[in-house]
């Protein structure tokens, strides 16, 4: 077996089995919970309400709760991420951990690539069965499913899985501490950005539209957050389609193919980052 | 053969800190080096220089005629660091697993049982880390570093949280280990277990090896004792070549002498002597 499939084996165990997995999932299944009950009452109380405005009530419900629901799943995994990987490298050092494993022949590359796959794997997991949970809630609720739903749950995995690398990548020159602190700043300020840049977008202020598009350079999660939002109703038409795209906690945008292409290459370029880092670290 | 490890001119500097100041040390396989030295001399930095966990500013070091970091070297080195954790979640046996994969040793559960016998952990293959005493963690320690059969051993503090019968069982491993050929190059703080085990010993003070030799070297004579019927007589500048003479003029003078012993200095006088000197 490589260095990387046991470091990343490893990972996973720790995930398993440390206790902050188990107050992720309590914290899951609450959320979860509440979002059915507010499913059932929210399509119960808005059927026909919208009767001859042209809006779909049933689209514009389901869509929102949804898009909802995958703001505090985005914010869940960002959780979840962070505390997979906050001190995997200078807050293991500090604690004693790191140097047993580093003195071993895997090198630290592999070391890395391990940690992140296992980080990566689990957050992954964690957010599509949770973001499926949460379809099927909702259509067992309202019957009402997302027009992209794959597309859409691939870009809040793949956003969470931006996070989780970020935080590795602080994790080489931060303490966990200030890292967790970091990451959790970052990810308000992507967020914070996306909104500015739907308030520029409707009021055609240039300013507030390209810090929105340079933070989505810098801080992909937050584009393909967007991304995933707009899959949600990616075919819908009419006043629907437009109250729709608004969105609650940041717009939806629709993204080209080379917000996909940009967050491989930005994966690639922290993977560089994070291993010439790792490579000139004293433990 | 090359020599397990080769420091030549090595050098570490923190910014304007020196942690080491041009250090030159060999460890000859199945030789077991004692590190001396008191808090911020550079047995650490040395230790993970040799390890691949801090890189050198100057001068080389090599295991086993490979760079110290390189996969070759590590692939020789078993370490346990002075401030060790390991994960809590996993139990004794798991621990070991991991190390077992990551050396790339395919001795399975065969050897994962023999080390933990040999550190007396052999009950508690199943016990969780986070159950263990800190005695006991040290033990399992030295088990991890022992994992894959690695020919240079670094151990920094070893023995630092054992009581007198864990120190002993050390002692014992090491004497073990050096008569299989593994090199051993052990930090410590406790004088006479280093005095005990080691073949050699080299004093580290400011980052500079101030003194070093055998045991026996570096204990100097310090006179001759003679037990009489008068009480102890002590001769300071006496070496052993005059004790028949001594003890001819004593019974020559009508004294009766019960006892003779040559005095000499021990590793602590001398360790003390070269960090007082520095």
């Amino acid at each position: 077996m490589s260095g990387a499939l046991i470091i990343a084996r490893y990972a996973l165990q720790e995930a398993v089995r440390r206790r902050v997995i188990l107050v992720v999932m309590f914290l899951t299944i609450c959320f979860l919970g509440l979002y059915g009950l507010g499913c059932w009452v929210a399509f119960d109380e808005v059927t026909g309400v919208a009767a001859g405005t042209g809006v779909d009530d049933r689209v514009l419900t389901g869509s929102t709760l949804l898009g909802l629901a995958m703001f505090t799943i985005l914010f869940l995994g960002a959780v979840l991420a962070v505390f997979l990987t906050l001190g995997a490298v200078r807050g293991d050092a500090e604690r004693g951990l790191l140097q047993p494993l580093v003195v071993r022949p895997v090198g630290r590359t592999s070391l890395l690539l391990g940690r992140f796959a296992g980080a990566a794997a689990v957050c992954a997991l964690y957010v599509a069965l949770v973001y499926g949970a949460a379809v099927v809630i909702t259509g067992a609720a309202g019957d009402w499913w997302p027009d992209r739903g794959v597309g859409a749950g691939l870009g809040l995995v793949l956003a969470v899985v931006v996070i989780a690398a970020i935080s590795l990548l602080g994790s080489i020159f931060l303490s966990s501490t200030a890292n967790g602190i970091a990451v959790f700043m970052l990810f308000g300020a992507g967020l914070a950005a996306g909104l500015l840049g739907q308030i520029g977008e409707a009021l055609s202020v240039d300013t507030l539209e390209n810090v929105a598009k340079v933070s989505s350079w810098l801080l992909p999660f937050e584009a393909l957050y967007q991304a995933g939002l707009h899959g949600l109703t990616a075919d819908t038409a009419g006043l629907t389609g437009v109250i729709v795209k608004l969105g609650p906690f940041g717009g939806a945008q629709k993204a080209g193919g080379w917000l996909w292409v940009w967050t491989v290459a930005y994966l690639a370029l922290i993977a560089a980052g994070a291993r010439a880092a790792f490579a000139r670290r004293d433990l | 053969m090359p020599a397990a490890l080769l420091c030549e001119s090595l050098e570490k500097r923190y910014g304007a800190v020196v942690a080491l100041g041009g250090v030159d040390v060999e460890v000859a396989p199945g030789e077991l080096l004692g590190l001396l030295g008191p808090n911020g001399a550079g047995k650490s930095t040395l230790t993970k220089i040799a390890c691949g966990l801090v890189r050198a500013t100057g001068g080389r070091a090599e295991v086993e005629g490979s760079p110290a970091g390189s996969a070759e070297a590590r692939a020789a080195i078993g370490y346990l660091a002075e401030l060790f954790r390991f994960p809590d979640w996993l139990t004794a046996d798991e621990l070991l697993a991991l190390h077992q994969d990551l050396a790339g040793s395919e001795r399975g559960e065969h050897e994962r049982a023999d080390l933990l016998e040999l550190v007396g952990l052999g009950d508690a293959a199943e016990t969780k880390v986070g159950a263990m005493s800190k005695g006991m963690q040290q033990r399992l320690g030295i088990a991890q570093a022992l994992v894959g059969s690695p020919r240079l051993l670094m151990l920094d503090e070893p023995t630092s949280a054992l009581d007198p019968v864990g120190r002993r069982v050390v002692r014992d491993l090491l004497r073990d280990l050096r008569e299989r050929g593994i090199a051993v190059v052990l930090s410590s703080h406790l004088l006479s277990e280093v005095e005990l085990v080691c073949d050699r010993v080299a004093i580290l003070v400011g980052g500079e090896i101030v003194a070093g030799g055998t045991p026996a070297e570096l204990a100097r004579p310090r006179g001759v004792e003679v037990e009489t019927g008068d009480g102890v007589r002590t001769f300071p500048a006496a070496t052993r070549d005059e004790v028949p003479r001594i003890v001819a003029d004593l019974v020559a003078s009508g004294d009766e002498v019960y006892s003779v012993r040559l005095l000499a200095s021990t590793l602590e006088d001398a360790y003390l002597e070269a960090v007082g000197a520095a």
